[in-house]
């Protein structure tokens, strides 16, 4: 991804342009790298063909861990390696064990779906993001295409298919 | 906004052929009662006497507090056959109270937090409120019948002489003020008929101010609607939990908990929203309500999912609190529902069908956005808390005596089959969609 070095890049004034800028841009067969916005787009995911994220599986199984962390500590804690009487319950007895439990749940869940959104995502201290155009952190929408993935479309071939799709500029971006 | 969806009116026809499959609910409901009715009144004379011996054995075991001799309904108490028929028909009322004022509560949410996303399917939780009325008369008229034998502190006799109930005594002015105890319960009465009286008034200013606004389609009636919903929820906040404690918790008269208020409105609300879910499913099916897609259903899902979890936290605070204090006129009320057939499998089997399933049946986004598992999921919650209201109400009344049976499926059959009749003839009185709602727009290009 990082060893990409060429890039074109349309610009888009207005969010339902970009919408159906992105289908007409793919019906022609060029694979476009990203979509930066300066707001959520909505159904821009849909647009791009995005799967949809695993996240989701990723915090159900932090989650899951942190259930069976939480009540394995306690069970071991309480009622294997140092039994103590409380309130005259028994050493093993689930409801005390619960907010424990849906806590440990919550903070494992949490911290695990940061964590693997930053991987999955490449973020981490001292990365420098690419800026394919800084407009897009104002008011421009920004289609980076690249153009070592198209290599069976010429540059001016892109440029002028992004036009068509009713891109305002059409710009090269050299990344060295 | 990019463009303008125009919306088509929509008007919902209440066909004579759903109608009809009500009135089979209804009838079988009724045939089901009479042969539960009959079953209890049988099986009264027989094992009665055993079986009451061996509760009350029980029940000194458990460490009745103070009032073992006072144990509740003792005293000139129906037979347990009527008992079991009044506290069926209180707690069948209570959960569709509950309903019906759930859908008043849900439009006024809706226009207090300036909702838009709804506003294409407000019209299904308006017609649960036009149940309101006909909570009002039976809870009142139901009140009148039941009270002796549900409501311990209704009787006189507790609060004279020697063996007076020194805590009831306390409490009586809560229920009797300004007469004196063990008279006519003017506090609480005047309290009943206000709650329901105000509720009412609300619910018919609100559907004022929508059919104004289908009419002239001016935005002054969506002001005016949100300040109303604004007052409604304030009251409402103060008026739900006393209704609880009034209706609900005052059977186990000596018992209180402080999360109750919270408790019966978690269930009411949630038992509300699988409601509207259900309605909102079943009119897409057949057709109506086009402008409700997928987004809609899933925060519609959302909700049910959240407050599933919510009613699951209540629960858990009140039971965690109880268990750990360990104190018995606390206990108490624990181990009448965890101890004794038919209370304990419905206890565990409220925790299945409230948290267990919708938690994990909802879990998914697929799951609350497609209808087929909402279709499933809504009826489960329904019935879930409809089984809460049971175990809420009935273990204080009929004590180790209590079943469930025909008698009860047959008494929810017929209220269901009334509830929806009422509301499904409402939902035809107006146009389904408000066309002239100021974030129809915003609901038609909702995307989540």
């Amino acid at each position: 991804m990082e060893t990409n070095k060429n890039f074109i890049v349309g610009i888009f004034d207005d969010e339902d342009i970009l919408l159906e800028g992105v289908e007409k841009v793919r019906d022609k067969g060029v694979k476009i790298h990203e979509v930066y916005t300066p707001f959520p787009v909505h159904g821009l995911d849909e647009a791009l063909g995005y799967k949809r994220s695993r996240l989701p599986i990723a915090a159900f199984l932090f989650g899951l861990t942190g259930t069976s962390l939480a009540l394995t500590m306690q069970i071991w804690m309480l009622g294997i390696d140092w039994p103590m009487i409380i309130g005259g319950k028994n050493f093993v007895s689930l409801p005390p064990f619960i907010p424990v439990t849906f806590e440990l749940t919550v903070l494992l869940a949490a911290l695990g779906m940061v964590a693997t959104f930053m991987i999955v995502s490449d973020l981490k201290p001292y990365k420098w993001p690419r800026q394919f155009d800084l407009r897009s952190t104002d008011d421009k929408h920004v289609m980076a295409i690249d153009l070592a993935i198209n290599a069976n479309l010429s540059s001016d071939d892109i440029k002028r298919i992004l036009k068509e799709a009713g891109a305002s500029e059409a710009n090269d971006k050299n990344f060295e | 906004m990019g463009h303008h969806i125009t919306v088509e009116s929509e008007q919902y026809i209440f066909k004579a052929e759903t109608k009809k499959k009500l009135f089979i609910l209804i009838a079988a409901g009724l045939v089901l009662f009479a042969i539960g009715v009959f079953m209890a009144m049988t099986s009264d004379h027989g094992g009665h006497e055993g079986h009451a011996a061996i509760s009350k054995t029980e029940m000194l075991a458990n460490a009745e507090p103070a009032q073992v001799g006072h144990a509740e309904g003792e005293h000139h108490g129906s037979a347990n056959w009527v008992k079991r028929i009044y506290t069926s028909l209180w707690m069948n009322n209570i959960y569709f109270v509950g309903l019906g004022i759930v859908g008043l509560f849900f439009v006024c949410i809706q226009y207090a937090a300036q909702a838009g996303w709804s506003s294409g399917l407000k019209r299904v939780p308006l017609a649960m409120g036009r149940w309101i009325p006909i909570a009002a008369l039976l809870t009142i008229g139901l009140w009148f019948l039941v009270k002796g034998d549900l409501f311990h502190w209704t009787h006189h006799d507790v609060y004279e002489g020697a063996t007076a109930d020194k805590i009831l005594t306390k409490k009586s002015p809560y229920f009797f003020w300004p007469l004196h105890a063990g008279s006519f319960p003017l506090f609480y009465f005047v309290r009943m008929v206000l709650f329901f009286g105000l509720w009412y008034w609300f619910f018919l200013a609100i559907k004022k101010k929508m059919e104004a606004e289908d009419l002239d389609g001016s935005t002054i009636h969506w002001y005016k609607s949100r300040s109303l919903s604004a007052w409604f929820l304030v009251f409402f906040g103060v008026s739900s939990s006393i209704a609880a404690w009034d209706w609900v918790m005052s059977i186990d008269a000596h018992w209180f908990s402080t999360m109750f208020g919270w408790y019966v409105f978690a269930s009411w609300w949630v038992s509300g929203l699988a409601f509207i879910v259900y309605v909102v499913v079943k009119l897409k099916e057949a057709g109506y309500l086009k402008i409700v897609n997928s987004n809609h259903l899933h925060d519609l899902g959302k909700f049910c999912f959240a407050f599933s979890v919510f009613w699951t936290y209540i629960w858990f605070s009140q039971f965690l609190l109880i268990y750990y204090a360990n104190i018995p006129e606390e206990t108490v009320y624990f181990i009448e529902r965890m101890r004794v057939a038919p209370y304990n499998w419905i206890f565990y089997l409220n925790l299945f069908l409230n948290f267990v399933f919708p938690f994990l049946l909802l879990m998914t986004r697929d799951a609350k956005r497609h209808m087929s598992m909402l279709k499933v999921v809504a009826p489960i919650i329904m019935i879930g808390h409809w089984f809460d209201f049971y175990n809420m109400i009935t273990p204080g009344v009929m004590q180790y005596g209590g079943g469930f049976g025909l008698l009860e499926i047959g008494l929810f059959m017929i209220f269901l089959g009334a509830f929806v009749y009422v509301v499904l003839n409402g939902l035809s009185k107006l146009p389904l969609v408000g066309k002239n709602h100021p974030m129809l727009q915003e609901s038609l290009h909702h995307h989540i």
